[in-house]
């Protein structure tokens, strides 16, 4: 109980530093994943293909792959962000192929005739998808799209080894200053879990309201 | 008459099935035309085909002396002179049956919100749904939710009204609730095309009658002429069939 006592501001620190990355990596996730999947139905075949190639890119790499890549690679060619920045766009990105995919799969279980339907009435592809076919497929995406940012929460400790401040670093502060590293984890690991419950109650909620009655 | 949707030389494949054979079309301002035939003749495709809901791979389309375009802008905006209703009704089961009516006039036609409701209320007055504007497709019966069908392609004021089979969804007894409501069009002058096996609604309401079979069509005459005397022996075969019960 000391560890977490003596260096609450340190916990607190990593903490909110976590909960940043996963708050705006979410974000842009979400609509990255929107986006690609609106593209991976696209009537316009080089449309389509942007989606997918944004897909088998980003679901292949190894999420440790993709940060080296950015924070390495991108200031080669002038980019220069903070790392937090950086960390969020790598986690985005690579989490906005997985989105892309439930989004897509929610699309599919709409019925063809409600987006014919909507065609036959005159709405252009970006109208029948916004107003008809993604609120319908929205119901469906609920559970895989929490899944898949629950995973976002926890794949942030990934920056912690490229100098951002996020929750599973501590460890390494709390072990040079001599505290039993077991202990140090699970007061860690109860920050995990308690961002990972937001999420699920945010999700459970989200289901409640606007999932599909069965 | 002036022709209102005219098809010429369409034709179109599933794979290495000829569904549609040099198809010919012509329906003039204000006609009602039926199209029947046995399953697999290619109606529904031809019916399909005149939105372009179906794409064709030869032959041309025109809709009030304008070719229809392949895909884009241009061709939502000719399918907004074309309603379609559909044989499973396909209202947007997220919405009530006021919204269906008024998404696309809103959407589509930018019209303002509270004129959009007017209107859908008086369509849904007309099919006669006035009591059920808020329920959401779920909640209304098969017959109801055709008729909100048909009240959503209205709204849009469409030149022509395209029926893919109306009521081979329904329970015998609502079928005739929403035929009434066809036979009411087809009195106001409303150009139709009908996809549909209820011989009734073709001998009372239909000016022609369009008899297809494997892709093609076959007798194009009134209904007086083609139920009484078919030229044709796939005609004579199908009638025996179907008017035997």
């Amino acid at each position: 109980m000391d560890v977490l006592t003596d260096n609450f501001a340190l916990y607190g620190e990593g903490f909110l530093g976590t909960l940043r990355l996963t708050l705006y990596s979410s974000l842009l996730a979400l609509v990255v994943g929107v986006v690609m999947a609106g593209l991976r139905v696209a009537p316009v075949a080089a449309l389509r293909w942007i989606g997918t190639a944004w897909v088998t890119v980003l679901r292949n790499t190894p999420l440790t792959l993709l940060f080296f890549a950015m924070l390495l690679g991108l200031p080669r060619f002038g980019v220069a962000l903070p790392f937090e920045l950086f960390a969020v766009l790598a986690l985005g990105c690579y989490t906005s192929a997985f989105i892309c995919e439930a989004v897509r799969s929610g699309i599919t279980t709409v019925p063809v005739g409600q987006g014919e339907a909507a065609r036959s009435l005159g709405m252009t592809f970006g109208q029948t998808l916004g107003t008809v076919v993604l609120p319908q497929a929205f119901r469906t995406v609920i559970p895989p799209v929490g899944s898949t940012l629950i995973a976002l929460a926890k794949n942030s400790a990934i920056a912690g080894s490229f100098s951002v401040v996020e929750l599973l670093s501590t460890y390494k502060t709390l072990n040079e200053n001599g505290y039993s590293v077991i202990w140090a984890f699970v007061w860690i690991a109860v920050g995990y879990l308690l961002l990972t419950l937001a999420i699920s109650a945010v999700f459970n909620l989200l289901e409640k309201r606007w999932g599909v009655a069965r | 008459m002036e022709p209102l949707i005219e098809l010429r030389g369409v034709n179109k494949h599933f794979g290495s099935l000829h569904v549609l054979k040099e198809v010919d079309l012509v329906v003039g301002r204000g006609e009602v035309v039926v199209v029947i035939g046995p399953s697999g003749s290619g109606k529904s495709t031809l019916c399909r085909a005149i939105n372009r809901l179906e794409a064709v791979e030869s032959g041309t389309l025109t809709i009030a002396g304008e070719p229809l375009p392949a895909e884009g802008r241009e061709l939502a905006r000719l399918r907004t002179e074309v309603g379609m209703v559909f044989q499973s009704f396909n209202l947007f089961a997220h919405k009530t049956a006021l919204a269906n009516v008024m998404l696309a006039p809103v959407k589509v036609r930018r019209m303002k919100k509270d004129e959009a409701e007017r209107r859908a209320r008086q369509l849904l007055d007309r099919v006669g749904l006035s009591d059920h504007a808020e329920k959401y497709p779920a909640q209304l019966s098969g017959g109801q939710q055709q008729r909100v069908a048909i009240a959503r392609a209205l709204a849009m004021d469409p030149q022509a009204l395209l029926f893919d089979e109306p009521t081979s969804a329904l329970d015998p007894e609502m079928i005739s609730e929403v035929l009434e409501v066809m036979q009411q069009l087809a009195r106001d002058g409303m150009t139709m095309v009908v996809v549909t096996h209820e011989m009734g609604f073709a001998r009372s309401a239909a000016n022609r009658v369009v008899f297809m079979a494997d892709g093609q069509v076959v007798e194009d005459r009134t209904p007086e002429e083609f139920f009484t005397s078919p030229r044709s022996d796939r005609a004579k075969d199908f009638l025996s069939k179907i008017l035997k019960h």
